[in-house]
């Protein structure tokens, strides 16, 4: 697969097309650095900054005030939750349509559905769910009706934790899907026959071959979950109208004004961000690595 | 042996129940606008709304320059880096991935601050501003564009195409357009459906930038008028369905997103 590119180029002499060929990709980095590497760029520069523009680190130490930590822990919250529970319901489907003895054309619809699935988020999911789950929404009507179970004695609102949670599995289960889909495929019939011939039981299999192959899979894809959701805003925003204090949510009500009055926090908030999901996509690569180990695709 | 998979059933069938009942109850609720009576009126109402016909078409129209923009800025890229410079393969990787750790919100903050202030103000005409907005959707299918037309690049032979062209005497605009292009042209179109259903409903970017676009006149018309806004979640998960489904019949299997509209 690699061998076409690490051929030398036959043509032109080597150092005349050396001289000249970056030259084909000056648009593509100067579009990064203006539109990628600038604005992130900026963010930086201002949250290391004070409102007479001298360096400083107090912006980070305002992290730790209470308003803007539980802000963090409200989202990482939401984004493990849904990263975990999105992730093993997504495996599990994703297991029964590939593995489970069902015919093929289960697992061509539900890789369909899990396109437009993982595709329809933002205003239009937020919607929704309020109309599923909302004072009046259909499940909320339906349980009523044929159960006489009332959500709304429970204290559940469409505009709180649960039902966020519940609307970001909507897009997180079906990434999971698409995203396992390969891996599974990937498992090689050979390696359950060799395990049967030496007498193990399903079970066995289960736990001393197949899964230990699949977990940095699984692991890796959950980390990505987690990033989709922690830098998710739009779906949030709409479904609660600003009001549920979310990091990215904070973010959003200070570009407005809204909130902090301090620009240097601001842009602290939003490093913090860019760190945590670094960070998480570090992880992601490093457990990526060990999966090609095994499942080459 | 074989017995009948019911628990593989039993989870499917879980599974699509969880699919299923927010659309069946979003449309349930768009044909409730009239009392005790099932109708059509929301959408007509939506249909016919000025707004939705304007903030549409702008946003349709700025989609279709995000593609435009973002094929020519990969496609030549990765064909140019596949052919010439493949050790700067896993920078232009990193990069693409940035995308990833500076979300629509964050890059959205970052353009703003650069862009609404001399010397690269931007923001303060119509026209700047739609640009802006054009370079920031095209950040968001930059990862995803790319992984399309690198997948594309490896299971043809670029090499040996490029010098079958050059033998013959063609130039580069002819062995891009003429030779390369076509040859990725799954690649492409499936990068630009996949574009088209993020960018048509976007939010954040477009809010910032006070763009009259689509996402932001649903979110508006969501505090109001709680029938159209649905009617439009169902217009706007057929348009999802249909880019996903164009792509499904590219033969390129469902992709995943992880960036856009969320």
């Amino acid at each position: 697969m690699q061998t076409t590119t690490t051929l030398p180029a036959p043509s032109a002499p080597r150092a005349r097309a050396f001289s000249f060929a970056w030259l084909g990709v000056v648009p593509f980095f100067l579009f990064a650095i203006l539109f990628l590497i600038l604005p992130s760029g900026i963010l930086l520069i201002g949250s290391v900054q004070n409102a007479r523009g001298e360096f400083t680190l107090e912006n980070f130490g305002g992290l730790f005030q209470e308003s803007i930590a539980n802000s963090y822990i409200l989202s990482l919250q939401l984004s493990v939750t849904t990263a975990v529970v999105g992730g093993i319901f997504g495996f599990l489907l994703a297991y029964a349509a590939i593995l489970g003895g069902l015919p093929r054309s289960v697992r061509t619809t539900l890789l369909t559905f899990s396109g437009v699935a993982s595709n329809f988020a933002g205003v239009p999911l937020a919607f929704a769910f309020i109309a599923t789950l909302g004072r009046l929404g259909f499940v909320t009507v339906l349980l009523k009706d044929l159960l006489g179970f009332d959500l709304n004695q429970t204290g559940f609102s469409v505009f709180g934790f649960l039902s966020l949670t519940l609307t970001y599995i909507y897009f997180q289960f079906p990434l999971m899907v698409l995203i396992i889909a390969p891996a599974l495929d990937g498992l090689k019939k050979e390696w359950r026959e060799a395990a049967e011939n030496l007498g193990a039981s399903a079970w066995q299999y289960w736990r001393i071959v197949a899964f230990p192959v699949l977990l940095p899979s699984i692991l890796g894809t959950m980390i990505l979950l987690f990033s989709n959701a922690f830098g998710a805003v739009a779906t949030a925003y709409a479904l609660t109208g600003g009001n549920f204090p979310l990091a990215t949510i904070l973010i959003f009500r200070q570009i407005r004004g809204e909130v902090l009055g301090n620009p240097g926090l601001g842009y602290a908030v939003a490093v913090g961000m860019v760190i945590i999901m670094g960070g998480s996509l570090a992880i992601y690569y490093f457990l990526q690595r060990k999966t090609e180990r095994w499942l080459k695709q | 042996m074989k017995k009948f998979p019911i628990w593989s059933w039993l989870m499917i069938l879980l599974g699509f129940t969880y699919f299923l009942l927010p659309l069946i109850g979003t449309l349930d609720f768009s044909l409730r606008i009239l009392k005790d009576q099932l109708s059509l009126d929301a959408y007509v109402n939506v249909l016919n709304a000025v707004r939705f016909q304007n903030t549409f078409t702008y946003s349709f129209t700025m989609a279709l320059w995000t593609i435009v923009a973002c094929t020519l800025l990969v496609a030549p890229t990765a064909y140019w880096v596949h052919l010439k410079l493949p050790h700067l393969r896993p920078v232009i990787e990193f990069i693409t991935l940035l995308t990833f750790v500076v979300p629509a919100i964050l890059l959205v903050f970052g353009l703003i601050r650069i862009y609404s202030r001399p010397p690269l103000s931007l923001m303060e005409s119509e026209i700047g501003s739609d640009f802006l907005l054009v370079m920031g959707y095209v950040s968001l299918a930059l990862p995803y564009m790319y992984r399309a037309v690198d997948n594309g690049l490896r299971a043809i032979d670029v090499r040996t195409l490029t010098e079958a062209a050059q033998s013959l005497g063609a130039g580069w605009r002819i062995i891009l357009f003429s030779v390369i292009f076509p040859n990725l042209r799954a690649a492409l179109l499936s990068g630009a459906f996949l574009t088209f259903a993020t960018v048509i409903g976007e939010f954040t970017i477009a809010t910032f930038l006070a763009r009259p676009a689509f996402g932001p006149y649903m979110a508006n018309l969501g505090q109001t008028r709680p029938y159209e806004s649905t009617a439009l979640t169902i217009i706007s998960l057929a348009l999802t369905w249909a880019s996903i489904g164009m792509i499904q019949l590219l033969g390129r299997g469902a992709q995943g997103q992880l960036v856009g509209t969320r």
